[in-house]
Order: structure tokens, then C-alpha cells, then sequence
């Protein structure tokens, strides 16, 4: 409620421009979608997203002005699913074979090699 | 009500008022004032939508997950979302968010009529929202691009033995499972936005109370701001 001290009419205005500036990074976004800059799309449109969210987060949602203990709240969340993500991902990107082995023929027929010491047991190079 | 007892007997002029609004009928007696009770609910409401977030983000997890596995058929098999219309849906949803920014001003100024004005732009958003959706929907299941084993297209590149990869189907699993979970939060909001509507064509909110629609536009914006992950993650990147 200490937005009451406020001016209404500039806070409108706020909004306004908040819009103005979702509306040009949402063209700015899907215009950048057809150059192709090879694993940076992901990165480019990922960046522009987090623009997006922020202002939503600052601005429509108050967080700029508001009690601190809201923005806490709302960077705790997106801490502990940028967590979840981090370990998942290392998980995945450390093991040499992710692909389950009966979906794709190419990766199912690993090397004969030391057959001699080891049982016929699909080989993990970890 | 103890509170208030204290109030009436040290209250010279037995009003009761001690000034922190306790003669709105919306205070209850537990918070000593209105600031803490809005305060309070806000708290409450951000806690749940930290829960939101993580709800979603398994899913982008998962999604993060399998793209990595099946690079080359999620990229042909988002070649069937059409652009034009995420981005359609993504205007239709950031202008919403900004008509419902507009009506918690409104309310917290008093003005009733802009107040549900801007509540009722804002559930046409929602319905324009819901209807592209259903057109996307439809045109999906019209050509079997389905979830998991109900996957029926035909003409994909990769095949394994003879069937489209699992790739595919994966990618309709999250796109279903994603899309139809924010759909359903749209739905949900629909009802939320009608119901404050109504209760501020009453008059039932001015600028000592407004929690509801505040804590509404909340929710509302952040189905927005998933919304602004969803769009680029599954029209945009290539």
C-alpha cells in the first residue's frame, strides 16, 4: 500500500511504456528467430525472454517498489529451479552414452574390444 | 476482537477508531492494521507463485532435457507451430497484462467503471488467448501430431525401423503437457478476473481494500510471464 503516495497518473504512464517496450522486444525476438546465429538462438531468444520477464516481474508485478521480502520470494523460486537445472543438465552432459540405447541402432553397438575381461553388459565410460 | 475491546475502553469517545482502520468491515481482528493484512496476503500469494514457478519449471526442465536428446526432430517438429500465431497470442497476452496492471491502479484510486472495464478487456484477451489456442489445437490433431503414443504424422525425416522416431512424439508430450497446463491456468484466471469483476461492479474494492484484485493481477501476470518462456522456446528457436 505505500504505492498510495504515488502519482496515478505517472504511474500509468509507467505501464504504458512497460508495454511499449514488451510489445518492442516481442517484435525484436521474433524477428531475430529468422536470422539464424547457430547455437546462440537459443541464447539470443533465452535473453530477450529474461528482458520480457524482468520488467513484467518489476513493473506490472510491483516488485520494484514493493516490500523486499517479495522479490526474495520470487528470486528464491527461480534460484532453486536455476539449481534443478544446473545439476540435471550436468548430469546429462558428463555421460557418455544419454540415448537410450534401443532408440537409436547407431549407438547400440559399442565396441568389441576388451570383451576378453568385462561380461557382455553394455560398456559405461565414465 | 480483544483489540478492539482496548480500543473502546481507553477511547475517550468511545468510537472504537484508533485511527488504523479498524471500521472497515474487510480488517480482521487478527491483523492490527490494513497495511499488515494486505502485506500479509501478498506474502501469501508470492509464496505461491515461487510453487508456480517450480510447478513450470520440471516441465522446461524436462523439455531443456529431451531437446538435447532429440536435437534434430524437435527442430523439424516445431516447424509445425506456426509462428504468426504464438506471436499473435503473445501481444494478446502482454496488452491483457497491462489492462490488468490497469485495473489494480483503478481500483486503488477508486474508480469503479474503469475498474471493471479493464477486467472485462482483459477476460476478451483471455478468450481470444483460448481460441487461437483451440485453432492451433485442432489443426494439430487434424494432422496427429499427438502426444506419445498417439502420435499418428506421417513424412517424418527420422525413422527407425520403419516408425517415426520417439523424438516426435516427445516433442507433442511437452507441447501438449506445457501449453495445455497454461491453458488451464488461463481457464482458472478467467474465472478469477469474473468473479473480482463482479465484486467491483459492487463497489466491493476502494483504496484501503483491494487485496483480491491485487493478489489476481499477480497471478494473472505471471501466467503472462511463463507464457513469455513458452513462446520462444517452442515457435522461435530453430
Amino acid at each position: 500500500m505505500s504505492e498510495h503516495t504515488h502519482n496515478p497518473k505517472a504511474e500509468a504512464a509507467v505501464y504504458a511504456k512497460t508495454l511499449i517496450t514488451l510489445l518492442i522486444l516481442t517484435a525484436i525476438t521474433v524477428g531475430a528467430s529468422y536470422i539464424n546465429f547457430g547455437a546462440m538462438n537459443v541464447v539470443v531468444a533465452l535473453t530477450i525472454a529474461t528482458i520480457k520477464a524482468t520488467l513484467v516481474a518489476l513493473f506490472f508485478m510491483h516488485l520494484l517498489h514493493d516490500k523486499p521480502v517479495n522479490g526474495l520470494i520470487a528470486a528464491a523460486g527461480f534460484l532453486f529451479l536455476g539449481l534443478f537445472l544446473m545439476f540435471t543438465l550436468l548430469d546429462f552432459d558428463t555421460r557418455e552414452n544419454p540415448k537410450p540405447f534401443n532408440l537409436h541402432p547407431q549407438v547400440a553397438a559399442p565396441a568389441a574390444a576388451p570383451a576378453a575381461t568385462a561380461p557382455a553388459v553394455t560398456p559405461e565410460h565414465h | 476482537m480483544s483489540t478492539s475491546t482496548v480500543d473502546l475502553q481507553q477511547d475517550p469517545h468511545g468510537h472504537g477508531d484508533d485511527g488504523h482502520g479498524h471500521d472497515d468491515p474487510h480488517h480482521q481482528h487478527h491483523f492490527t492494521t490494513m497495511e499488515q493484512q494486505f502485506d500479509t496476503s501478498k506474502i501469501g500469494m508470492w509464496l505461491f507463485l515461487a510453487t508456480e514457478v517450480l510447478l513450470f519449471g520440471g516441465l522446461f526442465v524436462g523439455f531443456g532435457l529431451m531437446q538435447a536428446r532429440f536435437p534434430l526432430e524437435f527442430k523439424e517438429a516445431h516447424e509445425h507451430l506456426q509462428r504468426p500465431l504464438g506471436a499473435l497470442n503473445t501481444v494478446v497476452l502482454l496488452f491483457s497484462s497491462w489492462t490488468m496492471v490497469m485495473g489494480v491502479l483503478s481500483a486503488r484510486t477508486n474508480q469503479r467503471k474503469k475498474l471493471v472495464v479493464f477486467l472485462l478487456i482483459t477476460i476478451l484477451c483471455a478468450f481470444v488467448f483460448l481460441g487461437v489456442k483451440y485453432f492451433e489445437y485442432s489443426h494439430k490433431f487434424e494432422e496427429g501430431l499427438l502426444p506419445g503414443h498417439f502420435y499418428k504424422h506421417v513424412g517424418d525425416k527420422i525413422q527407425i525401423d520403419g516408425h517415426p522416431s520417439p523424438g516426435y512424439a516427445t516433442f507433442f508430450s511437452f507441447y501438449f503437457m506445457m501449453t495445455g497446463l497454461h491453458g488451464i491456468h488461463i481457464v482458472v484466471g478467467i474465472a478469477l478476473l469474473a468473479w473480482i469483476a463482479v465484486r467491483g461492479s459492487r463497489g466491493e474494492f476502494n483504496s484501503n481494500y483491494y487485496t483480491p484484485v491485487d493478489l489476481v493481477g499477480l497471478y494473472w501476470h505471471l501466467v503472462d510471464l511463463i507464457w513469455i518462456y513458452l513462446f520462444p522456446l517452442y515457435y522461435l528457436i530453430t
